[in-house]
C-alpha cells in the first residue's frame, strides 16, 4: 500500500522525464587474427546515462543490461541424419539464407526474468529467438527441429552461447561484461548490441561495429591461397618435396 | 603450443599434429605405406574439417614419399614406363575424383562416402593382409611348407588390347590395366586423401602380376605425383590445402619415416605385416562404429 503511495507520488516525474540513454563501448574494435590466435575476450562496458543525471534510487526498479555479439550471417544447410540400410547418411536438409556465424548473449539476470517472449523475437535476444530465415518452405514443427539442431549444433562448438548473470551493473549506472570469442571464429563484421531493459521493455539500444579480421602471415596465406591458387599449391607441393627431400638426405649424413 | 591454421579456420596444438605426422611417418617408414589412411581419419577426429584434412593429407603422403622414390631409384626399384602409365592414370582420377567430390559435396553425402570407402577398402585389404601374415608367420615357425605361388597376372588382365612390354617389370600386359588402377587410384587420392599405396601394392602383385622387387618403388613413384597433383587440384578447386597443417604434418612424419625405416631394417617383415594389418583392420572398425552408432551430431552444417 505505502508502495503504490509512493509510485503514485512519483509518477508524474517519472512520466515527465526523457528516456535514459547508452553510451556503450568495446574494449577492442579490430581483432586480428595471427599465429598465436586461441580466442580473444572481448570487454564490453559502458554507461546508463539517466534523465537529469541522477542514478535511480533505493525504492526504484532497477534498469538491467543485455550485451549481444553476433557475427556476419550466412546461408548454410542444415543436413539430418537417419539410419538407412543401417548406417547413418544424411537425409533431410533445410536451407538458411541468413544463419548468424557466431551468436553470444550476456546479460544481467537470465533472460526470460528480463522480457516476454515477443520482445525476444524482436531484439532476437536468445539462442530461442534468433531469426534464421530459412529458405525451404517446410512444416513449422520440421523448422523447429532443424532451428534447434542449427542452435544446438553451433553452442556445442562454442559458436552460439548465452552467459545470463555475467553483466555486471555497478551503482546502477556503470555496466560491464566480459565475452569470449573462441579460436574457431569466423573473421567478418561483427556487431556488438546493448540492450537497456526495465519493466520488461526495451528503453535504449545502442550498435557499435567489431572487426576480426586475419593479419599478417595468416592474411597473407588465406589470400594467396583464394586468389592465387595454382601458385599456392605448387609451393605446397614444393614444400613437401623439399620436406621429404631434405629430411632423407640429412638422414644419410648421420 | 597453440597455432592458427589459416585455412582451417581454428587453432590447434602444434605438438599434437606434430606427433601425429611422427606417429604416421614411422608406420609409413617401417611398411612403406604413405600413412594417408591414417592422418586423415585422425585429422577429422582432432576436429580439423574433412575436406582439409583430406587435402592437406594429400600433401603430407608427397613429403612421405619423396624420400622412398629416391632410395628405390638407386636400387632401381622403380619401374619408370609403369610409373608413367600408372600417374596418367591418377591425373585422370583425380579430376574425375575433384568432380565427383564437389558432386558429393552438394549433395551432402561426402562424409558418408569417406567413411563406406574408409570401411570397405581398409576392411578387406586389412583383413588379406593379416589372414597373408599370419600364413608367413606360421610359416617362419615351420608349421606347414611354403607353398610357391606362380607370378602371373589377372586373366582380365591378359584379355585387354594393346600390348605393351614393361622391360623393368619383365610385363608384357595392356597399358589399360595400369591405367584403370592409376585412375582407380587417383580418385581415392582425392576423395581419400590417401596415396593409395595400400591398394596400389596388393593390385600390382595380384592383377598385374609383377616382381616384388620393382612393386614398392613404382607403387611409390605413383604415390608421389598422383599425391601432388591431387594437391594442385585441391589447391584449385576445393581450395582446402592448409600450408601450416601440411608443414606441421611434414615435419613429424619425415622424421618419423626415416626412424620407421630404420626399425623396419631389424624387424621381422611378416610380423611387421600382421601388425599393419591390425592398424589397418583398426581404423576401418572405427569408421564402421562411426557409421553404425548413433552419431554424437545428427545435425550438420554445410555451407549453401
Amino acid at each position: 500500500m505505502k508502495r503504490a503511495w509512493a509510485l503514485a507520488l512519483a509518477a508524474p516525474l517519472v512520466m515527465g522525464q526523457a528516456k535514459p540513454e547508452l553510451v556503450p563501448d568495446v574494449s577492442q574494435r579490430d581483432i586480428e587474427i595471427a599465429y598465436s590466435f586461441t580466442g580473444a575476450e572481448l570487454l564490453l562496458f559502458g554507461a546508463i546515462l539517466y534523465p537529469g543525471g541522477r542514478a535511480p534510487g533505493q525504492d526504484e526498479r532497477p534498469a538491467d543490461i543485455v550485451v549481444v555479439i553476433k557475427g556476419p550471417t550466412e546461408s548454410v544447410v542444415v543436413r539430418e541424419k537417419s539410419k538407412v540400410a543401417g548406417i547413418w547418411v544424411n537425409a533431410a536438409q533445410m536451407r538458411y539464407r541468413s544463419a548468424p556465424s557466431f551468436y553470444a548473449m550476456a546479460s544481467s539476470r537470465p533472460i526470460r526474468q528480463l522480457v516476454d517472449e515477443r520482445t525476444r523475437a524482436i531484439y532476437e535476444l536468445g539462442l530461442d529467438s534468433l531469426q534464421l530465415s530459412p529458405a525451404s518452405g517446410a512444416a513449422p514443427a520440421v523448422q523447429q527441429r532443424f532451428d534447434r539442431g542449427l542452435v544446438d549444433l553451433k553452442r556445442r562448438t562454442g559458436l552460439f552461447y548465452e552467459a545470463p548473470g555475467a553483466v555486471e551493473i555497478t551503482g546502477g549506472v556503470l555496466y560491464r561484461a566480459r565475452l569470449r570469442i573462441p579460436a574457431r571464429v569466423p573473421v567478418g563484421r561483427f556487431t556488438a548490441e546493448t540492450f537497456l531493459i526495465r519493466d520488461g521493455r526495451v528503453l535504449a539500444a545502442a550498435v557499435r561495429p567489431i572487426a576480426i579480421r586475419k593479419s599478417g602471415f595468416e592474411r597473407f596465406v588465406a589470400t594467396s591461397a583464394d586468389q592465387h591458387a595454382i601458385a599456392y599449391g605448387l609451393i605446397a607441393v614444393g614444400v613437401s618435396f623439399l620436406f621429404g627431400w631434405g629430411a632423407g638426405a640429412l638422414w644419410r649424413r648421420f | 603450443m597453440d597455432l592458427y591454421l589459416p585455412i582451417a579456420n581454428l587453432s590447434v596444438n602444434a605438438l599434437v599434429i606434430v606427433a601425429l605426422g611422427l606417429g604416421v611417418g614411422l608406420l609409413s617408414g617401417m611398411f612403406g605405406v604413405g600413412g594417408g589412411f591414417l592422418t586423415t581419419p585422425l585429422l577429422i577426429f582432432y576436429g580439423i574439417p574433412p575436406t582439409v584434412a583430406a587435402a592437406s593429407a594429400a600433401s603430407q603422403v608427397t613429403g612421405a614419399s619423396v624420400s622412398g622414390v629416391f632410395a628405390h631409384f638407386r636400387r632401381k626399384g622403380v619401374d619408370v614406363q609403369m610409373g608413367a602409365v600408372l600417374v596418367t592414370g591418377g591425373i585422370l582420377g583425380s579430376l574425375l575424383g575433384a568432380w565427383l567430390f564437389k558432386l558429393l559435396q552438394a549433395s551432402g553425402q561426402i562424409d558418408v562416402v569417406i567413411g563406406v570407402l574408409y570401411v570397405v577398402l581398409l576392411g578387406s585389404i586389412g583383413g588379406l593382409m593379416a589372414k597373408e601374415s599370419v600364413g608367413a608367420i606360421r610359416v617362419s615357425r615351420g608349421a606347414s611348407p611354403p607353398r610357391p605361388r606362380k607370378r602371373r597376372h589377372h586373366p582380365l588382365v591378359a584379355s585387354l588390347p594393346f600390348r605393351w612390354r614393361f622391360y623393368a617389370s619383365g610385363l608384357y600386359i595392356s597399358p589399360l590395366a595400369p591405367l584403370l588402377l592409376g585412375v582407380f587410384v587417383g580418385v581415392l587420392t582425392m576423395l581419400l586423401g590417401v596415396g593409395g599405396g595400400f591398394i596400389l601394392v596388393p593390385a600390382m602383385l595380384y592383377i598385374l602380376g609383377m616382381g616384388t622387387q620393382t612393386v614398392v618403388g613404382t607403387s611409390l613413384f605413383q604415390t608421389l605425383f598422383t599425391t601432388a597433383v591431387a594437391t594442385m587440384v585441391h589447391a584449385t578447386t576445393t581450395k582446402a590445402v592448409d600450408i601450416v597443417l601440411a608443414i606441421l604434418l611434414l615435419l613429424g612424419s619425415v622424421i618419423g619415416a626415416q626412424l620407421g625405416a630404420r626399425f623396419a631394417a631389424r624387424a621381422k617383415p611378416e610380423y611387421l605385416r600382421l601388425l599393419l594389418a591390425l592398424i589397418v583392420l583398426a581404423v576401418a572398425t572405427r569408421m564402421l562404429l562411426g557409421l553404425a552408432w548413433r552419431p554424437d551430431e545428427i545435425y550438420s552444417v554445410g555451407v549453401a
